[in-house]
């Protein structure tokens, strides 16, 4: 049984509890932990294929609107093919600290009998390649409106295996260092957020600017769009968190009120920022800030009471909207859709947080095992977080230059100019 | 005849058609249009950038008119595309040589 989240861990120690006192029941299959978790996986890919589709196409420009769709939806699939192939057994499938190994290779013993925890490990499999999915998605929004297609493809794969699979395994496979350090992660602060966002800032960084940028204006061609996408993501997100259980429990129904609290305060923190700053409340910044809550109550959804996510949610959606707007233009960089601005920095504020607000006294549900108090707490989860963040960018730095050698980054100008959805895909988003 | 062309704010359209039909224009060209004047543009915010936005969506009226109805719908327009806030618009007359029905081949007053 994998060794994961949260949720498993805990009712693994009730087991072991149950040992002592007498025989430990079987592991059995729980249909109301399994029909939630059925519904929590779809729950997540809907966050891709359409929520981070939708929420990313409106925010280019009109002539690239296909282009991010086409990316977020091809990653679904090479990223849904390669978890299967090795991915998932990198992650969860062995004890090693840093990489779980081939065991699971080719989803070796993944029968229709086989559990994890109490629900199938079809089920565990594949809420877990849904994170597969997200995660590199996610970086799309770094690189928007200039990466060539086949190089994207590249990189997702590549990064999927060396990057995503063994730090999903440090965090959460069984015998994971950073796990075994005490890292609280619930749904993926760090291994899906902060591992994305640095991702994001690296792959920005190594493609230099769009042309024109900063100078000509790139405002969103469509802000409807943006807005449902925004939407679906909050809505997807209760599978992302509150599916983290692996459970149809409380920790289950607490990580879903901590989720929406979490995220509407960071979506009102995030346009009173902006209200006060700029002298109007944008609807872009309103989904943007639940954006950057839903990403900082991740990592703390199983841990966090509801004032601690009310905190962590104000928090994100101060330290978001700093970043994503003056950050990024102090430092230059052009980090399109603010990938490493929202996921990068909200992901960071979560993880350091969480090791805060899951202490009892302040409302959460207990600290990291073998974890004596917030500090000890705040320094594990601030190791998790920089081992990740240089792990993941000079990995994914070998990745890109290694891609550029060889297949090339970035497009030409002329189809940069004309934009990707007709010079990379033949097709146009609108037709009017 | 004269051709009265006026610029006006988009959401002021269906007063002045109104306001025009009522002193007996029988006949208005409408086009949308984008353009400045000293309103000049204005500025988006996306983010923390700021887009000035020169352009600014309006709508083109052109209005054939016999000479003695120009001055009552210059003023027509005036009163109702009136908001008193800068970018109301303009309004300017031109010299009509011609005007012809397809239709009918009618050419000058009968035509409007």
């Amino acid at each position: 049984m994998p060794l994961h989240r949260g949720g498993v861990r805990r009712r693994l120690l009730g087991a072991a509890a149950l040992l002592a006192s007498g025989p430990a029941p079987a592991a059995e299959l729980a249909p109301g932990d399994t029909a939630w978790m059925l519904t929590a996986t779809a729950l997540v890919l809907l966050m891709t294929i359409p929520g981070l589709a939708l929420f990313y196409a409106g925010m280019v420009r009109a002539r690239n609107v296909l282009s991010v769709m086409m990316q977020c939806f091809a990653i679904t699939a090479l990223a849904s093919v390669l978890w299967a192939l090795y991915g998932y057994s990198v992650a969860f499938g062995g004890e090693g600290a840093f990489w779980g190994g081939l065991a699971k290779a080719f989803l070796r013993g993944l029968t229709p009998e086989a559990l994890s925890g109490t629900i199938p490990e079809s089920v565990f499999m594949t809420f877990q390649m849904t994170f597969a999915v997200i995660t590199p998605a996610l970086i799309v929004g770094a690189f928007a409106e200039r990466m060539r297609f086949s190089a994207l493809l590249w990189f997702t794969g590549l990064w999927l295996s060396l990057v995503y699979a063994p730090v999903a395994h440090w965090v959460w496979g069984e015998g994971g260092w950073l796990a075994g350090r005490g890292v609280l992660d619930f749904a993926g602060g760090t291994v899906v957020h902060v591992n994305a966002g640095v991702a994001g800032l690296v792959a920005a960084l190594v493609l230099g600017p769009r042309r024109g940028y900063p100078a000509t204006p790139m405002p969103p061609h469509n802000l409807t769009l943006t807005v449902t996408g925004a939407s679906l993501l909050w809505v997807g997100w209760f599978g992302f968190n509150a599916g983290s259980a692996l459970a149809a429990d409380g920790t289950a129904g607490m990580a879903m009120a901590v989720t929406q609290l979490a995220t509407a305060a960071a979506a009102l923190a995030w346009m009173s920022a902006e209200w006060v700053s700029h002298g109007k409340p944008s609807v872009l910044g309103i989904a943007s800030g639940a954006v950057a809550g839903l990403v900082a109550i991740t990592p703390a959804a199983g841990t966090a009471g509801p004032m601690g996510a009310l905190a962590i949610g104000v928090a994100a959606g101060l330290g978001c909207f700093y970043a994503a707007t003056r950050l990024k233009r102090a430092l230059g960089y052009d980090d399109a859709l603010d990938c490493f601005g929202v996921h990068g920095v909200g992901g960071l504020i979560g993880a350091l947080l969480t090791g805060v607000f899951a202490a009892p006294a302040l409302g959460g549900a207990g600290l990291g095992e073998g974890v004596a108090g917030i500090g000890e707490q705040v320094a594990v989860q601030a190791l998790g977080v920089a081992a990740t963040i240089a792990y993941t960018a000079v990995a994914s730095l070998v990745i890109l230059k290694g891609l550029d050698r060889v297949v090339g980054l970035r497009v030409s100008e002329e189809q940069e100019l004309e934009g990707l959805d007709l010079a990379l895909h033949d097709e146009r988003g609108y037709i009017l | 005849m004269k051709l009265v062309t006026a610029i006006i704010k988009p959401f002021k359209l269906d007063e002045v058609r109104e306001a025009l039909a009522e002193v007996g224009v029988r006949g208005v060209t409408v086009t949308e249009v984008k353009g400045f004047g000293r309103q000049k543009g204005h500025t988006e915010l996306y983010r923390g950038a700021e887009y000035v936005i020169d352009f600014l969506p309006k709508v083109r009226l052109d209005v054939a008119v016999e000479d003695g109805l120009v001055e009552q719908v210059v003023e027509t327009i005036v009163r109702a595309a009136r908001t008193g806030k800068i970018g109301d618009g303009k309004i300017f007359v031109l010299p009509l040589e011609q005007a012809v029905r397809i239709r009918t081949g009618e050419a000058g007053h009968e035509a409007l």
